[in-house]
C-alpha cells in the first residue's frame, strides 16, 4: 500500500468517524435536556404543584394548577379554531381543488406556518385584543389556532392524497356521491394519518410561549371566564425562571417537566398511531 | 374515441356527466362550497396578516423611513426609533448559531443518511425529531440555569486566554450576551439542519456513489467529492430554513441574550434581538409611535423569513427532483 493511499483511507476513517461524533453530540443533546429536567423538576414536583394556585411573592410552596387549567383551555380553543379549518381545507384540496386554486392555498399555508411565533402573537393583538381592549382565553386560543391551521392543512392533504385512487373509483363506481365517498371511504382510510398530523399540530403549539405574551397574557389566579387573562404553563416557565426568586426557579423546572413530557408522549403516540400502517394497502 | 373530454373520478376536480341539480341534490356542491370556505379562509387569514403588519406600521415607516434601519437609538420617551442595534443582535446570533449548527448538522446528516444501517438512522432520526419539537421555552430555561453558568464561570474565561486578542473575545464575562444566545440557537436549529439534509441526501441516486467507488475513490471521497455536491442545493436549503428559524425564534433567545440595547464587538457583550423586543416592549409601548415602530419590526421580520423559507424550499424541491430524475428507484 503506497503511502498516498494510507493517506487517504486515514483521511477517510478519520472523517467518517467525525460525522458520527457529530451524531452522537447532536442526539445526546435530547438526553441532556431530559436528565436535567428530571432531576432539577422531578425533585421540585408535588401534589401541591397540580393543585395549588402561585403563591404569594415571598411565600415559598404553591402550584400552578391554574396554568395548568390555563393551557388546557388555550389547546381546546386552538384545536376547535385551527383543526376545522386544516382538515376542511385539505379536503377541498385533496379532493375538489384546481391546480391554481390550490396553488394558491397551499402558498398561503406555508407563508403562514414560516411566520414567526412572536408575529403571529403580534397579529393576534392586534386583531383580537385591541378591539376588545381585553387580554382573554379567547386571543390566546386564536394565536395559537392560527399557527396549526397549516401543519394541520399540509399533513391531513399529504394523508388523503396517499388514499389509492382505485378506492375512490370503486365508491364512484357503486353509485356514491363524490361527498359520501370522501366521508365515507376516504377519510376512514386515512384517518390514523390525520390523527397523526393533529396530534403533531397540538404537539407543536403545546410548547408556544411567544404568542401568548400578548394574547392570553397570564395570570396570577383562576381565570374567571373565556374573556379574562389566562395562565399557561409555557408562560409561566418564563416568568418564573427569570425572577429572581430560588423558589420560583424550583416551579420552573417542574412546570418544565410537566410540559416537555407531555409533548414527548403526544410525539410519540402519534408517531406509534402512524406506524402501526394506514389502514389500506398503498396500491 | 379521443374526443371525449370527461375524466376518471380522481383527486383532481370531476366534471361528471351528472347534472349539477343532480350534484346539488346529493350534496356534492354543498360539501365543495363549504371545503372552499375553509380553506379559502387560510388565505384570507395570511392576507389579513400582512395587511395588518403593513398598515399598523404606516406611521412608524412614514416618519422613521430608512433611516430606521440606520440609527440605533432608541428612546420611547423622546419617541426616537432606530433599530440598528435589534437589527446587529439577530444577524450576529443567527450567524454565530449557524456557524456551530452547519458543521454538526450535516456531519450527523451525512453519517445518518450514508453510514448508518437503516434501522439505526430511523432510530436516531426519530431523536432528532424529537429534539424538534422541544418548545423554545425549554431551551430558554436550560440555558438560564445551565448554559449561562457554564460560559460565565469556564468558557468565556478559557476563551479569553486563549483568543483575548481579538475584539470578540474581550470585556467581561457576564454569561448571558450574544455567543451564549448563539449557542443555544445554534442547538435549537440543529434538528432542522440535520433533517432536511438526511433527507436530501437519501435522495441522491445509488449510481452516483457506486461510479465514484468504482473509480476507486475511498468511502469519504465519494461522500464528500461526489454525493454532498450532488445534494448542495438541498443542503443550502436546509441552511436557510436553519437561518429562518433563528432569526426568529423569541423565548430562548429573549431569556439569554442580555436585552440591552448596545452594539458591541465583543460577544460575550449583552445585545438585544429583534423578536425579544417586541416580547418585551410590545404590550408596555406607551406612544402610538413606539407601538407602531415595533409591529415595523415584526414586519423586517415577516419579511426576512418568507424571502428565507421561500429559497429554501425552491432549493430543497429542486434538489430532490433532480435526485428522482435521474432515476433514483
Amino acid at each position: 500500500m503506497s503511502s498516498r493511499l494510507r493517506w487517504r483511507k486515514f483521511v477517510s476513517g478519520f472523517m467518517l468517524t467525525m460525522t458520527g461524533v457529530c451524531t452522537l453530540v447532536s442526539v445526546s443533546v435530547l438526553f441532556f435536556i431530559l436528565g436535567y429536567l428530571v432531576y432539577h423538576g422531578g425533585t421540585s414536583i408535588s401534589w401541591n404543584f397540580f393543585t395549588k394556585l402561585p403563591a404569594p411573592v415571598g411565600e415559598t410552596g404553591g402550584g400552578m394548577a391554574n396554568a395548568i387549567v390555563g393551557s388546557g383551555k388555550l389547546l381546546l380553543l386552538a384545536t376547535l379554531f385551527g383543526v376545522p379549518i386544516g382538515f376542511f381545507g385539505a379536503i377541498y384540496l385533496a379532493e375538489f381543488s384546481g391546480s391554481t386554486s390550490a396553488f394558491i392555498i397551499r402558498y398561503a399555508a406555508d407563508l403562514l406556518n414560516g411566520v414567526p411565533s412572536i408575529v403571529i402573537g403580534i397579529f393576534a393583538y392586534s386583531l383580537v385584543v385591541l378591539p376588545f381592549k381585553q387580554y382573554s382565553a379567547l386571543a390566546g386560543g386564536f394565536a395559537l389556532g392560527l399557527m396549526m391551521i397549516p401543519i394541520t392543512l399540509r399533513s391531513t392533504e399529504e394523508f388523503l392524497r396517499s388514499v389509492p385512487n382505485a378506492l375512490r373509483e370503486a365508491a364512484m363506481a357503486l353509485g356514491a356521491s363524490k361527498w359520501k365517498t370522501i366521508s365515507s371511504v376516504i377519510v376512514p382510510a386515512a384517518y390514523r394519518g390525520i390523527l397523526t398530523a393533529i396530534l403533531l399540530a397540538f404537539a407543536r403549539v403545546a410548547g408556544e410561549t411567544a404568542p401568548l405574551l400578548f394574547t392570553a397574557f397570564g395570570n396570577r389566579f383562576w381565570s374567571r371566564g373565556w374573556t379574562q387573562p389566562t395562565a399557561s404553563l409555557p408562560a409561566m416557565i418564563y416568568t418564573y425562571a427569570i425572577a429572581p426568586y430560588d423558589d420560583w426557579h424550583r416551579q420552573a423546572w417542574a412546570a418544565g417537566l410537566v410540559l416537555l413530557g407531555l409533548i414527548l408522549v403526544i410525539n410519540i403516540v402519534a408517531r406509534a398511531i402512524l406506524s402501526r400502517g394506514i389502514a389500506v394497502p398503498r396500491s | 374515441v379521443a374526443t371525449t373530454t370527461t375524466t376518471v373520478p380522481s383527486a383532481g376536480p370531476v366534471a361528471g356527466s351528472r347534472s349539477f341539480l343532480s350534484r346539488l341534490r346529493e350534496g356534492d356542491e354543498i360539501a365543495r362550497m363549504i371545503t372552499f370556505l375553509f380553506a379559502a379562509s387560510v388565505v384570507l387569514v395570511t392576507l389579513l396578516l400582512v395587511f395588518e403588519l403593513w398598515q399598523g406600521s404606516a406611521l412608524a415607516r412614514h416618519k422613521f423611513g430608512f433611516n430606521f434601519f440606520r440609527t440605533s437609538t432608541w428612546d420611547p420617551i423622546f419617541d426616537q426609533f432606530g433599530a440598528l442595534p435589534f437589527i446587529y443582535g439577530t444577524l450576529v446570533t443567527a450567524m454565530l448559531s449557524l456557524l456551530i449548527a452547519v458543521p454538526l448538522g450535516i456531519g450527523a446528516a451525512i453519517f445518518l443518511a450514508e453510514l448508518a444501517p437503516a434501522r439505526l438512522s430511523d432510530t436516531l432520526e426519530f431523536f432528532i425529531d424529537l429534539l424538534a419539537a422541544v418548545p423554545s421555552v425549554i431551551y430558554g430555561l436550560l440555558g438560564v440555569f445551565i448554559v449561562v453558568p457554564l460560559m460565565r464561570d469556564y468558557l468565556q474565561p478559557v476563551l479569553k486566554n486563549s483568543l483575548g486578542f481579538l475584539p470578540f473575545f474581550q470585556g467581561p464575562s457576564y454569561g448571558v450576551g450574544l455567543l451564549t444566545a448563539g449557542i443555544v440557537l445554534a442547538i435549537m436549529v440543529i434538528p432542522y439542519i440535520i433533517s432536511v439534509s438526511r433527507e436530501v441526501l437519501l435522495s441522491v441516486p445509488r449510481d452516483q456513489r457506486e461510479a465514484a467507488l468504482s473509480l476507486g475513490s475511498t468511502r469519504w471521497e465519494a461522500t464528500w467529492k461526489v454525493v454532498v455536491p450532488f445534494a448542495r442545493g438541498g443542503i443550502l436549503g436546509s441552511i436557510f430554513l436553519a437561518l429562518a428559524r433563528a432569526l426568529g425564534e423569541t423565548m430562548a433567545v429573549t431569556m439569554v441574550i442580555g436585552n440591552t440595547a448596545i452594539i458591541s464587538a465583543s460577544l460575550f457583550s449583552p445585545g438585544y434581538s429583534i423578536a425579544a423586543v417586541i416580547a418585551n416592549e410590545l404590550t408596555e409601548a406607551t406612544s402610538n409611535l413606539h407601538y407602531q415602530s415595533l409591529i415595523e419590526l415584526g414586519l423586517v421580520l415577516f419579511l426576512l423569513t418568507f424571502i428565507l423559507n421561500g429559497l429554501a424550499r425552491l432549493l430543497i424541491v429542486a434538489t430532490s427532483q433532480r435526485g428522482a430524475g435521474m432515476g433514483n428507484a
